[in-house]
Formats: structure tokens, C-alpha cells, sequence
């Protein structure tokens, strides 16, 4: 274990979480402590001289009902740090990385304060494979060994941030506990240092890496409208605002199921217990895209609404720690934080207690760059230690407006660090138009980076991708119209211009989370669908251009099949919409014959 | 050892300021004594080693600096729990007041309680059939979940909440679930209460009531609820009851939670509530639910009056964002005459997906999906009409009109006497979405509209 330089102190105040303690010798900023008898975790976040000695402003991470004025605390001597090595997939952990599941063996069901379990099992064996010999240079980030940690992920060991040098002895393949040295280097000064199987990181220091880049390639949701209209890179940001009830749960939880990261961090972050308990239920049963059980590529956090607010504040650092570490193994991350108004909100009422001058909304006047040193740690990029190894970090964070108003600060806020928005409109959550993704107010400015990617699949994908929204766009405008005077007043091509937006969002934006087929569509399959619809409209265009009536066209016999596309063809076999599209195409040239 | 202090050194409000004293815990329950011998309880919200800060839950009227003595309890604030309490009747702070003997515990609970594990949660799956068409089709409630009904003044919500009350069963089980019905009234006219006590009466299921009325303290409704889901816990998780909580007026509760944070000068949030309103309703509608390894559940059905019919007012709003789903009540609908007035395309089950996956007829989940968009696509019709005129109308327009009057009438329209069970309740469904012809039905199977698309009848 980390041996800190231990402080004792005794506690001065308690408002809610917030307690102060005087007599610590040496606290710094960020350091845990344990208030009371009951041990209650929480960290230093304000020092200040009083009378001579030192001060500290401790936020609490579990509630102080009960502690007593003039009770000791400790000062353990290190910030809040994240434990790092086998064992941190398929877990469920708290805001503060304390695993939930031992909680319940523990306690059952209810969860008691000041209870310390260790996030990674120190009883359990894991089989180490070592790759690197004796008097082989390391240095940050290379590779030690490895730990085939579950069926589908092999954890890679790597050389901790700080230690350079040569290796003087490394273990065999063997079983090692978490805490067992697995390897011993001696550093460039002659000094040795033994490097347990896990390693720890303060949450709020992001880890260091070799090199940013510029991300090219999609992370792909199986969701049309994102993938499609609105795509995020691997590295990306993306936000999904939304009132209660748009979407914004079920939308993260098919990026968890469905998106092709190789890790997912999934961030319970003031939202509902069950929403946890449904993600447990079903994620060990099923597959990611590869096959393999989703649950061994998942680290859950349940930081609760019901549980306390500090620890919802943490989560999130802690969430895109756990990240990095995997990340610096090579490994495309992908995290969601649902919700992020509120760790926001976390933050709010922290520093109300503080009495800090508020800014908007009551939050503080450091809320951006809070979400800043947050979204900024997602990336595409090249790691340390492994040349040319690119990974990455997507981060897809929910936000909760009051009212559903896009003019709420955590929103605002957050457009500045994202840059694909899905806005949810609970107009279209109401006559469930599924996934509610409003698709004139959303945008992604990744669409020309995954551009070539998605040209590799279809090359008409580029100009498609365009036209679709533009169709979209042309109908929106044209909605005012439509309702004053209805669709047969406007021009021809108008009315197919409405026709087509309209069988577009009744089957090709319309996607059902629940559905077996629809739930998740392969990149293929959505490409072939926009061409679908695009040719379609494309010749339909052509044929009103030159004299055609717009009822043949809205009558085509292939039609029904077409709005069917989305749960009839098998996900497996997305060519059958080719064929589709050569009967299409076949009714098309006959209207054309019979004009002639 | 019981601590007393005498003298205070200054209220301001609800808040009584006292000089330090060592070994105090916080949010330690105390007893304050006016000079006049009234006696109120209080909790301590600040410690220092300057000063105590306390809450009192009661009026400051009368306190003074001098001879005002404080009596510490040592301990945070515990309810005495016990199966007496069953069909009992108390106050906003567990009182007794129907001339019963007092409570003889068998345990004491604090009334925070403590956060449920989330690791700990088994999902709500086990569905409740109210009876009615409109909640058990679209909207179903499901055992252990919170399902508020947001509403307005002066519509039929307390109407509503005791016809389900008076049918809820467990769909499809055998042996007949007894459901403990638990009652926290915050804030309410004598009337409300005693509507419900009589409506509660005609049910076979046992009832505990703790009732805060509208000329009780206001702090006092902080702790009603609270109260009554510490029973609630108790009844589930140590009794295996299947506890119904009933909880009304919400936003009395969340007027009370104001009052209380701008008497302590607390930076309002919106609308002059507090920033932390999100998670103190969340430490009250969490607490429903399922544990793993406990037969008994906890239900709960927070009834709410939404300031000038606005959904967007944070006491639904920040409710909405908890709750599994909501009841939305419609004053449009109530206007027509629908009843009960819900508004189905507002209104939400966020459990009822899993709950009737395998469980209820196999076309419930298109058919719903169904409902919804041909409903909301009438709607828009009739909003054309209005503008355009019958004219205006295509043949399919005029179908939909159709739809639409007949849905709202005999679908919506429901009779307080007229329980229906849910197979009954899919066949009305699709008797009336007949009127539309079967392409209109994309939402469907082909499979179903086979099977349950109404064949015409032979004149
Ligand atoms: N893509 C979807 N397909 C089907 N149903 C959906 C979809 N998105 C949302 N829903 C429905 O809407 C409900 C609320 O969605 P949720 O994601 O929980 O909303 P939010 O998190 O924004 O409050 C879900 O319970 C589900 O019934
Ligand atoms: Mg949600």
C-alpha cells in the first residue's frame, strides 16, 4: 500500500459535507482523509491558517449524520488515486472506485459509511505472462507482461509513469496477486524500485502521452442517425442534451452495448439506481459487435442520485482515469457519463456551501474549466512507450437541462469542449420517433474527418450524406408551409421533397433500442439504406424533371418493402438492399417507358 | 447522558443559534422548550466550536434568549417502527392521532435511512393492472417503481390515485398479493384526507396513514415523507409486504423545502428553490424499489399539482428526472370530459418495456408504439382541420378524425365502475385503430394485424 505521511487533527465545523479540521502538520490540497469514528472518506479542497495552525476544508464523500464536533480525522498524505491493473473490468464501483458488489455481500442491501474495501481483489490470482527479460530497458508506458484477464480483454502491464531504467528481475509465468511485484527495475540513479501488478493515479492529473493526433476513423453506435448524419470519432466528444424522458439513458446504453470501443467506462453519475441494476441485468448476457460477453469490456460506476454528492463530483475524474489506463494500453476507450448536470449540479452545492460567489445559474464561476480538464482528456492519440500505437478516448456526456432549455449553462458550457451535439426534442420523444435526435438543431463537426473511413464502405457516401440532410433541412422549412395550406398547394417537387423527409424519418431515422434487429445497425447496412433512399429520391427528381406524375412515383410496388428495410433484411446480410434497389430502379424505368 | 443548554444566542427564522458544546453529532435531534413550556423538536444543521446552528421544525413564535432550554438526544432522528402501526393513523411526525395507544417499537429507524446499493437493486419486472385501458396499455405501473401523476389544481388526480389503489393487482399471479398501502400527505386540506381515508376503507388492503395538514408547521412536511418510507422499508425489506407509498402534494413538499432554504439565506436556484432540490427529492423517490434477496417491495405513486399546469416548473421537472416515467394529467381532457384526463403522449412508463416483454399479449409493445404514433398523427390532423377546414381533408384525413373521437371517448373514457383487464383493454385498442386502414399500421406485425385486426362484420 502507498504509505502517505499520516496527520492526525480534530474536526472544528460540519455543514452537511463539508467539515473542517485543525492540527494537521503538513496537508496539502487534495489529500484524503477519514473523518471520525466512522472513517468517512473525503479530501482536503481549501487550507487556511486559523489561529496559528493549520485549517483544512474537507469535502466529506459519504454523509456526516452523527459524527461529533471534537472527533479526530487523518490525513492519509495522498490525493484521491484510482487503482490500476487486473480486475477493473466487469466490476461495479462507486464515485470514489469503492467496489460495490463487496459492499453488498458485506451489507446487503443498504450501503453503511466509512466501509473500506480495496477496489481491486487482493486475494485473487491472476495468470501473469511477462514479455520483457532481464536488463531490458522500460521506460513509461512499455509493456512489461501481460494478465488474460477475462475471455475477451488481455490486460497489458505497463511501466508506470516516473519509472526509467533497467529491468534487474521479472516474474516468470505465473500467478501473481495484484500486489505482488511482478517486476524490479533499476532506475538510471542505480536506485530499485519493485513494480506491484497494479499501480495508482490521482484522479484530477491527466496522464501524460506521446503525441496528440487528428481523428479520422468513426466510432460507430450502429445508431443510423449518428453514424449516418451526425458522427463522432474514436477520440471524439460528443453531448446529448435532453428534458426527462427524450432518450438520453437509452441512447448511452447502446453506445455501451453497441459501440466498437474495445473498453467502455459507463459513469452512473446522480442518475437512477436502476438504470444500473438494468445495465447489470442485461450486459452480462449479452454481446459486443465481436461476440464476446459485453460485461468483460465494461468498468460500471454507480455514483447514484441517492448517494452522496461529492463522491457524484469525483466520478466522473475517476471514470476517465480508469480510461487512460486502458487507453495507454493500446486500447479505443469509449466513456459516458450520464449525466453530467449532475456532477455539475455536484459542484454547485459544494461551492454554494463554500460560499464562493456564484455565476450563472448558481453554478461557480469555474464550471468551464472543470468540464475542460474533463472533456480535454479525450482524444486520438499516439501513447507512451509504443511507437506508432494509436488509441483513443471518446467521451459521450448526457446533460440534463432544467426545462429541457438548451440555454442552461452546463450546456452552453459544454459546446465549447464537443463538437457532435444531439439534441433531443421531446416533441418527437412524445409521439415516439425514436431515437429523438432533432435533426435540424444537431450537428457533428467530425463529418468530413470520417469521411474517407465511410467512402472505404460506399463510395456515393460522401454526397449521400450531404443530400439526406439537406432533404431534411428543405423539409423543415417547409413544415409552416404545409401546415397553412397543406402539402397539395406546393410545387411538385416540394411535395416530393415532403414525401421522401417523411419516409426517410418513418425508416430510416426511426430505430426502435429494443427491437433484436433494429437495435443496432452495421455500418454497411446504414449505407446501403441512405443509398437506397437517396437513389430513390434521386430518380424520382429526374422523372418529375421531365413530365412524370408524382402519384406513380409515391406508389411504387417496392415501396412497402423499402420502409421495411430496417427490420426485415438481416443486419448479416445488408445486400439484399441491393436488390431492393435494382427493383426500385427496374418500376422507375417503366414509369419512364410509359411516358415515352 | 442527556446534554441541556440554557439560553440562545440568537433566531433568526427557523434557526436557533446556541454556544458550542463538545460531543454534539450532527443533525442530532433535539428537544426545545419554550419559556411557556411548548415543546418542538429541532436538528442540528451547523456544528463549529463557536457556534450550534438548529433547525427547528416548528415555529420560532414565542422563543426567547434567556429561559428557552435545548435538550440533546444523542442521536440523529429514529422512528419507532412496529406492526401496530398497521391501520393506524398519525401526524406529519408520526403522532398517533386516532386516539390509539402510542407505538410500542420494535425497532427504531433513522429517518434518513440509507442509500440503497445499486448493486443491490433487482429490476422491477412484476406488472400491477390498474384496470385502466389508457395506463395498462400505454402507461403500465410495475411493482417497485415510482410512477408520480403530475397534476393540476382541481383535477381528478386524488381520484385517479385511489382507483388505482382500490385495483392494483399483480398481473397474472396466483395467490393475491396483499398490498400494505402506506399515506403521506403533505400540506393537504382535511378534505383530501379524509377522501382518501374513505376510499382507502373500501379496499381490503391494509393502511397507514401519516398526514401533514395544510395549517401544520411547514417544516414538518420535510419530514412526513421521509417518515413514511422509513416505514415503508421497514414493512418491505423486514415484513415482505408489497407496500404502496402514496404521496401528495409534492410541491407542497418542494414549497416547504423553499421556504426552509431562503429562511436560512441559501442562493436559490430556479424559481427560488434550492440548487440541491434535484437530490433531496432523489434521497425520497429513490427509496422505492426492489432489493435482491427481499420479498417485499416498495412502490411509489408521488402525486404532484404542476404550478399553472407548466411541466416545465422545476417541482415536475426535477421529478421527472428521478421517476420512472409520469402520469400527466390533461385540463383539455378533463374539459371534453375524458376521464381520467391523462395525457398518454406526455405520459411515460420507463419500466414497462422489460416488464411486458414475454409477459403480457405479444403485440403489447407495437401495438403501444402503434397507439402512440397514430394518436399524435390525429392530432396533428385535427390541428390542420381547424385551419384548412373539412374541405381541405384527404378521405384518410377524415379517418383519422374518426380515430381520434373514438379513442379519446371510449378508449381514454373509462367510468370509475368499468374495470377492464388488460387482454380487453388490447382488443378495444385494436377495434378502434380499425377505423385506419392496415397500411396506415406500420408499427405493427403483419402477424399481428392477421390475428387481431378486426375482421368486418358480416351485415
Ligand atoms: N431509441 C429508443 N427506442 C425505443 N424506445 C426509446 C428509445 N429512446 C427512448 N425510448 C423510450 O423513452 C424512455 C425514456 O428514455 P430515457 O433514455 O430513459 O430518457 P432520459 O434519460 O432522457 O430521461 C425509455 O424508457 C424508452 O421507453
Ligand atoms: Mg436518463
Amino acid at each position: 500500500m502507498e504509505v502517505g505521511n499520516e496527520q492526525v487533527g480534530n474536526i472544528d465545523l460540519i455543514n452537511g459535507p463539508i467539515v473542517h479540521v485543525n492540527g494537521f502538520k503538513a496537508p496539502r490540497i487534495r489529500d484524503l482523509c477519514l473523518i471520525g469514528t466512522f472513517n468517512i472518506p473525503g479530501e482536503i479542497i481549501r487550507l487556511q491558517k486559523k489561529n496559528g495552525s493549520t485549517l483544512a476544508i474537507i469535502q466529506a464523500f459519504e454523509d456526516t449524520n452523527g459524527v461529533h464536533l471534537g472527533d479526530e480525522a487523518r490525513c492519509l498524505g495522498y490525493p484521491l488515486s484510482m487503482e490500476l491493473g487486473p480486475g477493473l473490468l466487469g466490476s461495479i464501483i462507486d464515485g470514489i472506485q469503492r467496489p460495490l458488489d463487496r459492499y453488498f455481500e458485506h451489507s446487503g442491501g443498504f450501503l453503511t459509511r466509512g466501509l473500506a474495501f480495496p477496489a481491486l481483489d487482493r486475494k485473487k490470482y491472476w495468470e501473469f505472462k511477462p514479455i520483457r527479460k532481464k536488463g531490458d530497458m522500460v521506460e513509461p508506458g512499455k509493456i512489461l507482461g501481460t494478465v488474460q484477464e477475462n475471455s475477451s480483454i488481455v490486460h497489458k502491464i505497463i511501466t508506470p509513469v516516473g519509472i526509467k531504467g533497467a529491468i534487474d528481475e521479472i516474474a516468470g509465468n505465473q500467478p501473481l496477486l495484484v500486489t505482488d511485484t511482478a517486476c524490479t527495475v533499476r532506475g538510471t540513479d542505480g536506485a530499485k524500485v519493485d513494480l506491484q501488478l497494479f499501480q495508482r493515479w490521482p484522479i484530477t492529473l491527466p496522464r501524460p502521452i506521446k503525441s496528440r493526433l487528428l481523428p479520422s476513423i468513426p466510432l460507430i453506435s450502429g445508431v443510423r442517425l449518428i453514424d449516418s448524419l451526425f458522427p463522432i470519432t474514436k477520440g471524439g466528444c460528443a453531448t446529448i442534451p435532453g428534458g426527462f424522458g427524450t432518450g438520453k439513458t437509452v441512447l448511452q446504453h447502446q453506445f455501451a452495448k453497441y459501440c466498437d470501443a474495445d473498453i467502455i467506462v459507463y459513469i452512473g453519475c446522480g442518475e437512477r439506481g436502476n438504470e444500473m441494476s438494468d445495465i447489470l441485468n442485461q450486459f452480462p448476457a449479452l454481446e459486443d459487435p465481436r461476440g464476446n460477453p459485453l460485461m468483460d469490456r465494461t468498468i460500471l460506476i454507480g455514483n447514484t442520485s441517492n448517494m452522496p454528492v461529492s463522491a457524484r463530483e469525483a466520478s466522473i475524474f475517476s471514470g476517465i482515469t480508469m480510461a487512460e489506463y486502458f487507453r495507454d494500453q493500446g486500447y479505443h476507450v469509449a466513456l459516458m457519463a450520464d449525466s453530467t448536470s449532475r456532477w455539475a449540479e455536484a459542484l454547485r452545492e459544494i461551492s454554494g456551501r463554500l460560499e464562493e460567489l456564484p455565476a450563472e445559474g448558481g453554478y461557480p464561476a469555474y464550471l468551464g474549466k472543470k468540464l475542460a480538464s474533463f472533456y480535454e482528456r479525450a482524444g486520438y492519440v499516439e501513447i507512451l512507450g509504443n511507437p506508432g500505437i494509436r488509441s483513443s478516448i471518446s467521451v459521450i456526456g448526457a446533460v440534463s437541462p432544467p426545462g429541457g432549455d438548451f440555454s442552461d449553462p452546463v450546456v452552453q458550457a459544454t459546446k465549447r469542449f464537443i463538437k457532435a451535439f444531439w439534441a433531443l426534442d421531446p416533441k418527437l420523444a412524445y409521439a415516439r420517433q425514436y431515437p429523438a435526435i432533432n435533426w435540424i438543431q444537431s450537428y457533428s463537426l467530425y463529418d468530413d474527418d470520417v469521411k474517407e473511413w465511410w467512402m472505404e464502405q460506399d463510395r456515393t457516401w460522401g454526397r449521400y450524406h450531404t443530400l439526406m440532410l439537406k432533404i431534411l433541412h428543405e423539409d423543415h422549412e417547409l413544415e409552416d408551409l404545409v401546415k397553412l395550406l397543406g402539402a397539395d398547394a406546393l410545387p411538385i417537387q416540394k411535395q416530393l421533397t415532403i414525401f421522401v423527409a417523411d419516409l426517410i424519418k418513418r425508416t430510416f431515422l426511426l430505430q426502435n433500442a429494443f427491437d433484436d434487429t433494429d437495435a443496432y445497425c452495421p455500418p454497411v447496412k446504414q449505407a446501403k439504406m441512405l443509398k437506397m433512399y437517396i437513389k430513390y429520391y434521386k430518380r424520382a427528381t429526374e422523372l418529375l424533371d421531365s413530365g412524370a406524375p408524382l402519384f406513380k412515383i409515391k406508389e411504387l410496388e417496392i415501396l412497402p418493402e423499402m420502409a421495411r428495410a430496417r427490420k426485415d433484411i438481416p443486419n448479416e446480410k445488408p445486400d439484399q438492399i441491393d436488390d431492393i434497389i435494382q427493383k426500385m430502379n427496374a418500376e422507375m424505368n417503366m414509369i419512364r417507358k410509359e411516358m415515352s | 447522558m442527556v446534554l441541556i443548554s440554557r439560553g440562545i444566542e440568537q433566531i433568526e427564522g427557523q434557526l436557533v443559534f446556541i454556544g458550542s458544546i463538545p460531543r454534539v453529532k450532527y443533525n442530532e435531534l433535539v428537544l426545545i422548550t419554550a419559556p411557556d413550556g411548548r415543546e418542538m423538536m429541532g436538528r442540528c444543521v451547523l456544528l463549529s466550536d463557536e457556534t450550534i446552528i438548529i433547525e427547528a421544525f416548528n415555529t420560532t413564535d414565542g422563543l426567547d434568549l434567556e429561559n428557552t432550554t435545548v435538550e440533546f438526544s444523542g442521536d440523529v432522528y429514529r422512528v419507532p417502527l412496529s406492526d401496530d402501526m398497521i391501520n393506524r393513523s398519525f401526524d406529519g411526525v408520526g403522532t398517533p392521532v386516532d386516539g390509539g395507544p402510542n407505538i410500542i417499537p420494535e425497532s427504531w429507524k433513522d429517518v434518513n435511512g440509507l442509500s440503497i446499493n445499486p448493486f443491490a437493486r433487482e429490476y422491477p419486472r412484476d406488472l400491477i393492472e390498474t384496470g385502466i385501458s389508457s395506463m395498462d396499455t400505454l402507461t403500465s405501473l410495475v411493482c417497485g417503481q415510482k410512477l408520480p401523476i403530475f397534476s393540476g389544481q382541481g383535477l381528478p388526480h386524488d381520484g385517479l390515485a385511489s382507483r388505482i389503489v382500490k385495483h392494483a393487482h399483480i398481473y397474472q399471479r396466483d395467490a393475491e398479493e396483499r398490498f400494505l398501502i402506506i399515506f403521506a400527505g403533505m400540506g393537504i386540506k382535511y378534505d383530501t384526507s379524509i377522501y382518501f381515508k374513505n376510499n382507502f376503507e373500501r379496499t381490503e388492503s391494509d393502511v397507514i396513514s401519516f398526514i401533514n395538514l395544510a395549517n401544520d408547521p411547514t417544516i414538518e412536511r420535510l419530514l412526513t415523507p421521509r417518515i413514511a418510507l422509513t416505514a415503508a422499508e421497514y414493512f418491505a425489506f423486514e415484513k415482505d409486504f408489497q407496500v404502496l407509498v402514496i404521496m401528495t402534494d409534492m410541491t407542497n413538499y418542494c414549497e416547504a423545502l423553499r421556504e426552509i432554504s431562503a429562511s436560512k439565506d441559501e442562493i436559490p436556484s430556479r424559481k427560488g428553490y434550492p440548487g440541491y432540490m434535484y437530490s433531496d427529492l432523489a434521497s425520497i423517490y429513490e427509496r422505492a424499489g426492489r432489493i435482491k434477496g427481499h420479498e417485499g417491495t416498495i412502490t411509489q405513486i408521488p402525486i404532484l399539482t404542476m404550478p399553472n399546469d407548466d411541466i416545465n416548473n422545476p417541482v415536475p421537472d426535477l421529478t421527472g428526472y428521478i421517476t420512472e416515467g409520469q402520469i400527466v394529467l390533461s385540463r383539455d381532457l378533463y374539459g371534453k370530459d375524458i376521464s381520467p384526463p391523462i395525457d398518454i403522449l406526455s405520459s411515460l412508463s420507463r419500466l414497462m418495456k422489460d416488464s411486458i416483454k414475454g409477459t403480457t399479449r405479444d403485440d403489447h409493445a407495437d401495438l403501444m408504439s402503434q397507439l402512440y404514433t397514430s394518436y399524435s398523427k390525429a392530432l396533428d390532423v385535427r390541428s390542420l382541420q381547424a385551419i384548412v377546414g373539412d374541405e381541405g381533408l384527404t378521405p384518410l384525413d377524415k379517418k383519422y378524425l374518426r380515430f381520434v373521437s373514438e379513442f379519446e371517448e371510449h378508449f381514454l373514457t373509462q367510468p370509475m365502475e368499468i374495470r377492464r383487464s388488460l387482454v380487453e383493454s388490447l382488443d378495444l385498442a385494436w377495434e378502434i385503430l380499425a377505423i385506419l386502414p392496415k397500411s396506415e399500421l406500420v408499427r405493427v406485425k403483419s402477424r399481428h394485424i392477421k390475428a387481431y385486426y378486426p375482421k368486418p362484420e358480416v351485415s
